[in-house]
């Protein structure tokens, strides 16, 4: 039998998340999504599928939205790091989340972190995009509840010149 | 009530959303209790096998392992806990297996054993741990192998259930129900017109994004706390009490949000788990479902064989139709057959017959999902009608005008219909651009079906109102907020007590702290809780009517509200206000001010007609939808966001069913359990959908709401079927409509035998 979990080096890193510098100790295998949640206890990040399929875990990492459950922990080490929880300043929601709170794209709220995330970093990319444009751009964040009508809507919402 | 309303019938936002749009809205999976450990289930790789020997011994022996269990540590069931259990759909003994396997394993990814330990690397490692010898046995994979004579049976005590005649010998058919008026064999030998086909419906998945999360902890004086995100706390409540024998005021359920139910959060399987650790670990656990596990084992929607005959005479009058279903509701009994016995109910023809069977195969359980049984039987139903109106070379929306039910006729089960909207639907539809413009291009096409629903039978909600010194409202609820359940409360209270909305605050509670209601399911909530908080507000006007007489020295009697001011007779000077009541109340004028309502009611039938244009590529197969449109009678719409909202996410939830998502078996094996290839819509598959509500108010309701959520689900495979045939010349019987199959029926029907596919 090999070494029991538990007993494996853990690596240091050192990341910003939401602005805020973390020294942590972090398992090799541990993926992002796990050290967000159970280390850090940022639980507005949420896991659906675990594999990359569903976008409920998207995080902006260095700019660009990834899946946190298929990026390892020691892999961010010098990185920044923006999560829901980051978004809105002081209690005011940021325009991405007003949007879809304004527009009823939130229904269960599962997929909605991920996606409002998802949302900003394609309009930092692409300010104004079409319904079509929107449509792919969020085509790797699953939703079950909603069909997506007003979530592009609350997208397109903020989209016009 | 008034034709003015402020808040009924305005689109407010859920009063969540901004809590869930930040990321601070808790679910199942975001308790973090300080000692929690980690449980991790240890599966059957099997779906149907004896247990010749099960050890957790080596798993216990691994550093930091808490606790295991199994079967064996069920304990044994009592007569309260028999009652209790076998008051739900699935019954305690069947439920007891969804949280453990017994002897025998019964589908692929059953629970065998389950281990907690104090990270969930140790936890899966103890899992891989725990010793496990099968014996494995022959599957039964389908539901007519199940069905032969000579089947190995999986359960040797399952007797079917049938209001008819008691079988003498156990089958693998779990139910079987008939219902029928006139005489369908009589009709159909002196039609003009007959037509017969069987459809067949495959399995599918909730999809909700959050699969099953629970957190429990058990205290040495035996009460335990469990959070989860369960759809009905009273039911999670009922079920673990009755399998592990607890007295329910010990257990506290904790409503936690939920990740999407459809259903598929009923059983609480996961909560039972969590408890027993807790309490031979002494500390609290945690355990959260793999998604692969949750698509293998959690619960799937019924696949279905449905065999339609119908007759009409050549002017279109539908004289008699049969339906047989058959579903596969694997391995543990549950209920599917009554949505089924809904699926005529929008016609009227003198002679009509439904036939269901719930039929148990090696495969996880079929669980309620939105609108069980029912989109199954429309599929077919609703594809058949269509033919039979192509074949009588009738207009579809004219076929369905001539034989659809109005107020008087009888439904199948023998409900008068009161005050219903489906001529409103249909003479709507009749008019609307969507039906009237015609679609022009090459390999397109456009569909129209029908749906009815009605809601469960004789369910409960109730709800407590404080009002507070401040004139301010809490509304306390035990209800799980599904679909917007706390803002809709909020509007009602709010228009009811006629004070400001931002003055009416809504608490899902505990199972400890709230009153009864049972689970947000069978598009019951609305329709319930209205009836439930109508009655708790006219009780605190009444309270504050007699506590205003009181103060103005006046018979109770004659006080009038309105507008925040209780008035008496003429002139300012018998008046006083909402708040001056509020704030004498307590020490003056009696105690505070407050109320429950309770209200146990069956559901008004609801109609719905769909409307849908689609494309096809014919180099891919490929279905393009271009436009969908629902028409729906909502009896009233409280607040018509959200019930768009509603119907949207049905209907692309319907497009799944219909075009692509499958649960591929090989012999009781899932072949795709991961949402790469269970692939369900996304956002680049789908319009926008329209929505038009109808409103004819349901006359049992103080507000005329009709249920919503499930129905708009049941139209949506056969709206796209029959679209389809119309874009490609082929009818499709068998879902899904993949790509492949449209490929291949367009490769190999040339234009005249496509006709008869």
């Amino acid at each position: 039998m090999g070494k029991t979990p538990g007993t494996i080096k853990k690596t240091s890193i050192a990341v910003t998340i939401n602005g805020e510098s973390h020294e942590l100790e972090v398992k090799p295998w541990q993926t992002l999504l796990d050290m967000l949640r159970e280390v850090l206890h940022l639980t507005g990040t949420k896991e659906g599928c675990g594999d990359g399929n569903c976008g409920a875990c998207t995080v902006i990492l260095d700019g660009r939205e990834v899946n946190s459950c298929l990026v390892l922990a020691p892999e961010v080490d010098g990185s920044e790091i923006l999560t829901i929880e980051g978004l809105s300043v002081q209690g005011v929601l940021d325009p991405i989340q007003r949007a879809f709170v304004d527009h009823g794209a939130i229904q269960c709220g599962f997929c909605s972190p991920g996606l409002i995330l998802t949302t900003r970093a394609f309009l930092a990319e692409n300010p104004h995009p079409t319904e079509p444009e929107i449509r792919v751009a969020i085509a790797g964040n699953l939703c079950r509840c909603t069909g997506y009508d007003k979530i592009v809507r609350a997208i397109m919402s903020l989209a016009r010149p | 009530m008034s034709n003015s309303t402020k808040y009924i019938g305005k689109s407010v936002p859920r009063v969540e959303a901004a809590d869930k749009a930040t990321g601070r809205a808790l679910y199942g999976a975001d308790i973090h209790l300080p000692g929690m450990l980690y449980a991790q289930v240890v599966r059957s790789p099997h779906p149907h096998a004896r247990i010749k020997s099960l050890d957790t011994g080596p798993a216990l022996a691994i550093e930091g392992v808490k606790a295991a269990v199994t079967a064996r540590d069920l304990p044994a069931l009592t007569d309260i806990g028999r009652a209790l259990g076998n008051e739900g759909a699935m019954g305690l003994e069947w439920f007891r297996r969804l949280v453990l396997a017994h002897d025998k394993v019964l589908f692929e990814g059953q629970a065998v054993a389950v281990v907690a330990a104090t990270t969930p690397e140790i936890a899966d490692a103890a899992a891989g741990a725990v010793a496990v010898e099968y014996e494995t046995l022959p599957v039964i994979g389908d539901v007519l192998e199940a069905m032969r004579d000579d089947a190995p049976l999986l359960h040797e005590d399952l007797y079917t259930a049938t209001l008819g005649e008691k079988p003498t010998r156990p089958s693998n058919i779990a139910a079987h129900q008939e219902v029928a008026r006139g005489d369908v064999e009589k009709a159909f030998a002196e039609a003009d017109f007959v037509l017969e086909t069987t459809y067949k419906i495959q399995r599918v998945s909730h999809g909700y994004l959050e699969t099953q999360a629970a957190v429990a902890r058990a205290e040495p004086d035996g009460r335990v706390t469990v959070w989860t995100s369960t759809q009905g706390i009273f039911n999670a409540q009922r079920q673990i009490c009755a399998a592990l024998s607890l007295t329910q005021s010990l257990l506290t359920v904790v409503p936690m949000e939920v990740g999407g139910g459809f259903g598929g959060k009923t059983y609480a399987a996961v909560e039972c788990l969590c408890i027993m650790l807790s309490r031979k670990a002494g500390r609290p656990v945690k355990l959260v479902v793999d998604k692969s596990d949750a698509l293998r084992a959690a619960g799937a929607g019924a696949g279905a064989y449905a065999t339609v005959k119908a007759s009409a005479t050549k002017e279109g009058r539908l004289t008699a139709c049969s339906l047989q279903l058959v579903y596969d509701i694997g391995a543990l009994p549950n209920s599917h057959a009554p949505g089924g016995m809904r699926s005529l109910g929008p016609y009227k023809a003198d002679n009509l017959k439904i036939e269901a069977r719930n039929v148990v195969t090696n495969k996880l359980a079929a669980l309620m999902y939105r609108a069980p049984g029912s989109t199954q039987g429309n599929f077919a139903v609703e594809s058949h009608m269509d033919a039979m109106a192509l074949g009588l070379g009738i207009d579809p929306l004219t076929f369905r005008m001539i034989n659809a039910v109005e107020e008087g006729d009888d439904d199948l089960l023998g409900t008068t219909f009161g005050p219903i909207g489906l001529k409103e639907v249909l003479n709507r539809v009749a008019r609307h651009p969507t039906w009237t413009k015609p679609l022009r291009g090459r390999n397109r096409g456009r569909g129209l079906a029908l749906g009815y629903y009605t809601g469960l039978v004789n369910t409960n909600s109730s709800v407590l109102l404080h009002v507070h010194r401040d004139g301010s409202v809490t509304v306390v609820t035990g209800h799980v907020d599904l679909t917007g359940t706390r803002t809709a409360l909020r509007q009602i209270v709010a228009e009811e007590l006629q004070v400001p909305l931002e003055n009416v605050t809504v608490q899902s509670k505990d199972t400890s702290s709230a009153p009864y209601s049972d689970h947000t399911v069978g598009s019951r909530t609305l329709y319930t809780f209205s009836l439930a908080v109508h009655s708790a507000c006219g009780e605190v006007l009444a309270q504050m009517k007699e506590r205003a007489a009181g103060r103005l020295g006046v018979d109770p009697g004659t006080v009038r509200y309105s507008e925040g001011m209780f008035r008496a007779g003429r002139g300012k000077s018998k008046s006083i206000s909402w708040q001056e009541i509020t704030r004498l109340s307590v020490r003056q004028l009696g105690g505070p001010i407050t109320a429950m309502g309770s209200a146990t009611s069956n559901h008004p039938p609801c109609f719905a007609a769909h409307i849908t244009d689609v494309e096809v590529d014919p180099e891919t197969g490929k279905t393009r939808i271009l436009r969908y449109t629902s028409f729906q009678d909502v009896g009233r719409a409280l607040n018509p966001g959200l019930i768009e909202g509603q119907v949207q996410g049905a209907v692309v939830q319907g497009m799944g069913w219909a075009l692509g998502e499958e649960l591929m078996y090989d012999q009781g094996h899932l072949q795709n359990p991961n949402l790469f290839d269970y692939r369900m819509r996304t956002a680049s598959d789908v319009p926008f959908i329209d929505n038009v509500l109808i409103e004819v108010p349901a006359p049992q309701n103080p507000y005329g709401f009709r249920s919503v959520a499930e129905l708009p689900i049941v139209p949506v495979p056969a709206a796209l079927a029959n679209a389809l045939f119309r874009a490609t010349g082929a009818r499709f019987n068998n879902l899904p409509m993949t790509p492949e199959k449209i490929f291949w029926a367009l490769r190999e029907g040339s234009p005249s035998s496509r006709r008869r596919l």
